[in-house]
């Protein structure tokens, strides 16, 4: 299915899991967070929220600023 | 001798006599129920590598540290948070880039899924030219995160209304601004931070605008609890003895503020006793 990741147009599996996603785009950051469609995904739900075709998600890491 | 270039040592508080410098080192400052020793926030915008981030925040003395959350890429901002982390420092998420109210919450919700603190900088921004504050969707945007239990310090203009009416929707700590985010250009209405700061007893935070030590120093001259900068460091020919400098200043403006300055006269007055009596 496709979905949006970070303004990309992203192929995933058709069961894949917020879980999923952030395995294969977090880099190895630990403290990332997602955001579903404009809202806040909690951690403890990633392994249990299906994505669905047009999905448009945010995954987000710390970074320098302000 | 020593050589006319080289630059005098230093004076921390360390050096002051021990009594004094018991009584500066027990001027804590309060943030929601948190204590610091330092009155110094150091953001990390702008740092040109790690090795000088953790140069910058040791030599700051910093304890509390801005960070910003971005999309995802393979870039070394997870090599950044074990820096921090190493030097021991809180972090305070920001809400950096926010144009409106709706991005501003979520992007606080956001950050206090990643770093685990529901402590955030409310930061948003009206136009990219100027990076000065909405005070409109700013204030709407401080109601429905303090409603949902966050620690808000609010990134501010330097206008004492408004910074009242931050204070009264519940935010921990006002920040107003000295003058645009970067631009150095210090602290442009000393009056306007004198009064905000009259106006409201969360604690005040001087956030942006800082060039130089002088204006750190001005900032907690003029009665401010805190000062926040990033760039004044972080693009300084030296950031390290630049954030040496700013941890100096901020201790001798404090200082100086609880001394009492003299009164500003129009005429001279003799230091020294008239020659006939």
């Amino acid at each position: 299915m496709q979905v949006t990741v970070n303004g990309e147009a992203t192929e995933l599996a058709a069961d894949a899991t917020v879980a999923d996603l952030v395995a294969a785009r977090s880099g190895g950051h630990d403290r990332v967070a997602v955001a579903l469609n404009g809202d806040v995904v909690p951690r403890s739900s990633w392994p249990d929220t299906r994505l669905s075709p047009g999905d448009t998600l945010e995954v987000l890491a710390p970074t320098a600023g302000g | 001798m020593s050589s006319p270039t080289q630059s005098p040592a230093p004076v921390t508080t360390s050096e002051l006599a021990p009594a004094l410098a018991r009584e500066e080192a027990a001027d804590p400052f309060t943030i929601a129920g948190e204590t610091f020793t330092s009155r110094l926030l150091l953001g990390t915008g702008g740092v040109p590598s790690l090795e000088t981030l953790e140069a910058a925040v040791r030599a700051s003395g910093t304890q509390l540290v801005t960070v910003a959350l971005r999309r995802v890429e393979a870039s070394s901002s997870a090599s950044m948070l074990e820096v921090l982390d190493r030097c021991g420092v809180r972090l305070l998420p920001n809400t950096a880039g926010c144009r409106t109210a709706r991005e501003a919450v979520l992007t606080a919700q956001l950050a206090r899924e990643a770093f685990g603190t529901p402590w955030v900088k409310l930061e948003v921004i009206g136009d990219e030219h100027t990076l000065l504050p909405d005070a409109v969707e700013l204030l709407d945007a401080a109601e429905q995160l303090v409603a949902d239990g966050f620690t808000v310090l609010a990134y501010t203009t330097d206008d004492p209304i408004l910074g009242r009416r931050l204070a009264d929707a519940g935010c921990a700590a006002v920040m107003p601004l000295g003058s645009p985010i970067g631009s150095g250009l210090g602290i442009r209405n000393p009056h306007n931070i004198a009064l905000l700061r009259e106006g409201v007893d969360v604690p005040v935070v001087l956030d942006a605008g800082i060039g130089t030590a002088s204006d750190a120093a001005l900032a907690m001259e003029l009665g401010c609890d805190a000062v926040l900068l990033a760039t004044a460091v972080t693009r300084a020919a030296d950031p390290e003895r630049m954030a040496h400098a700013m941890r100096l200043a901020v201790e001798a403006g404090r200082a100086a503020h609880g001394a009492g300055r003299i009164p500003r006269r129009y005429w001279a007055r003799a230091s020294s006793p008239d020659v006939e009596s």
